[in-house]
């Protein structure tokens, strides 16, 4: 499998990356190589094998269901860029 | 030729859980904004999720309750997208290893129209599985901004999805009251749709009979059966007018409009669904072994079905009867805890529930859980009607200075006066006198007009002042008048 241009872009733009052209065609080499790496992987035989979820062999950890975080939105909202009555301020969002 | 409709359905159930799906952080409904936000909520860098062991529990309940299968490895994925109330620009969910598998749903649906009888049907659950809400967009005073609440970011959501077993707007209410019954039966979330606990997104298509699968088209955020019903019959109708207007259907997502009673297509998203989902590293697998699947099963209580059931086989009620006293969890513990006092009155004490009491909760605007009367206090009335203390006319004047004042029934009877008398020789020389007084009337009962025995029942009860047992006062009047 090898990537097009427009692949590419299309990928770029889901992510939010703004990408000039030279910057497109620089990743999809890249992307490319990873592919064929990827390609190379492929034709492991890999049968029987379980897929891993996780390069760790372990389960997850659970937490108590017991509240610890205090509110610190002070804290928090000090360093956002603009809040008004302890709401986070974003461009408008238009649905 | 007929339309065929095919309706799946995608619940958000919000768990109730004392802390966020991956954070320490309260869940606790109508906060100040943000101050329920912590680094988790709000995706400061760094920050690592922690799974919340209450989440997985109920989902473990729920699947035990719908005979799903559960994972005992399911694994966290992250769904790709940009909005500003996700600030991680992912959602944690589950993809390809959800916790909950296949398990089904038995219902009961009253047809909306017709003659047509309530029926049962099954309806197959294809998954649940477990993932964090995202937070709030605030369309506030402000012009070029909006604002942003994350209080709800990270809250856990159940997501229930169904195959698309479901033909007509009965079914898929009928489905969604069902599972909304029994998330709050079995205590993992609260129901209030009001505050967006139990979200509905149902997926619509319509084909002709034997054809493949129609279009479909997905209608958001349903957070009322009312609306779900409006929703569906304007969207079933539509899809077939386009069709049949030599239209094709569109895959889209739609909203209702309940002003307007129509559904329309959102702003279609060019790269909608394409959301990139990949295992999340943050994330080990999650692991459910059967011995925790054994704690949990323990504390299921018993579930709907199984109730109606023994309340059919074991009390000898109706099945129309055993569902209405299952409609909820309080419902069906009142009824019990009430027939405990009268143990073998299981038709009286649902008589009572259905009417009475369901009748005097609607007219006060109330719920179950705020019932003014304790089941000790109806069980103790019952109690009073079984053993012939009061009479059923009694009883209603004793229900309703209960209901208004409290006390017992035994309280209520003394200082009211309501005991019926069940003293035959009383009621005998009652009669004796109503029939020594109406002579020409008896002379009519007995040359054979027998309409008259009301009368006489009248006359009696009224004697002694609605208080004569009815059904020694019955037998002694025909006694008598028959002479």
């Amino acid at each position: 499998m090898s990537l097009s241009l427009a692949d590419v872009e299309k990928v770029a733009r889901l992510a939010r990356l703004a990408m000039n052209d030279q910057e497109l065609q620089a990743a999809q080499v890249q992307l490319n190589n990873i592919f064929g790496l990827i390609a190379e992987m492929q034709a492991v035989d890999t049968k029987g094998v379980e897929p891993m979820s996780h390069s760790q062999d372990l389960a997850q950890r659970l937490r108590e269901d017991v509240v610890t975080e205090p509110n610190q939105r002070e804290a928090f909202q000090a360093v956002a860029p603009q809040v008004e009555q302890g709401l986070y301020l974003v461009p408008q969002v238009i649905e | 030729m007929q339309w065929e409709i095919v309706i799946g359905l995608e619940v958000h159930t919000q768990l109730s859980t004392n802390t966020k799906i991956f954070s320490g952080a309260s869940t606790a409904f109508g906060a100040e904004p943000n101050t329920q936000a912590d680094a988790v909520s709000i995706a400061l860098p760094g920050v690592l999720p922690v799974l919340n062991k209450g989440a997985v529990e109920r989902a473990i309940k729920f699947g035990l309750a719908t005979g799903s299968h559960i994972a005992p490895r399911s694994v966290f994925a992250r769904k790709n997208y940009f909005y500003p109330d996700l600030p991680k620009g992912y959602q944690i969910s589950q993809f390809d290893l959800p916790v909950v598998g296949k398990g089904a749903l038995t219902i009961q649906v009253e047809p909306l129209s017709g003659n047509a009888k309530p029926y049962e049907k099954t309806v197959r659950i294809t998954r649940a599985h477990l993932e964090e809400d995202a937070g709030k967009s605030v369309h506030g005073d402000s012009q070029g901004v909006t604002g942003i609440d994350l209080n709800r970011a990270g809250t856990p959501l159940l997501e229930i999805v169904s195959e698309p077993d479901m033909s007509s707007a009965a079914e898929a209410v009928a489905y969604a009251k069902a599972l909304h019954t029994l998330v709050r039966w079995i205590g993992i979330c609260d129901g209030n749709m009001q505050e967006g606990s139990f979200r509905c997104d149902v997926n619509v298509s319509v084909r002709k009979p034997g054809q493949p699968l129609g279009t479909r088209r997905e209608i958001k955020n349903l957070n009322s059966f009312k609306f779900m019903q409006q929703a569906i019959d304007y969207e079933v109708q539509w899809q077939i007018d386009t069709i049949e207007n030599g239209g094709k259907v569109q895959q889209a997502t739609i909203l209702f409009n309940p002003d307007t009673g129509e559904t329309r297509a959102m702003r279609s998203k060019e790269d909608a669904h394409d959301y990139r989902y990949f295992p999340d590293p943050d994330l080990l697998p999650l692991e459910i072994s059967p011995e925790w699947i054994e704690q949990v099963r323990a504390t299921l209580p018993e579930l709907p079905q199984a109730k109606q059931a023994r309340y059919v086989n074991d009390l000898g009620l109706s099945a129309y009867d055993a569902s209405l006293l299952t409609a909820s969890r309080e419902m069906a513990d009142f009824f019990e805890a009430a027939l405990s006092a009268v143990p073998s009155q299981a038709k009286i004490c649902a008589n009572w529930m259905i009417g009475e009491v369901s009748a005097q909760l609607n007219r006060d605007g109330l719920d179950m859980a705020q019932c003014p009367i304790t089941a000790q206090q109806l069980g103790g009335m019952l109690a009073r009607i079984a053993d012939g203390t009061i009479s059923n006319s009694g009883a209603k004047d004793v229900f309703r200075t209960m209901w208004a004042e409290g006390g017992s029934a035994d309280a209520i009877i003394e200082a009211k006066g309501l005991k019926q008398v069940s003293d035959s020789g009383a009621i005998e020389a009652l009669v004796d006198e109503i029939i020594a007084g109406n002579a020409e009337k008896v002379a009519e009962y007995r040359s054979g007009k027998d309409k008259l025995f009301g009368f006489f029942v009248g006359l009696a009860m009224k004697a002694s002042k609605g208080k004569a047992n009815p059904a020694q006062l019955n037998d002694i009047l025909k006694k008598k008048l028959e002479g």
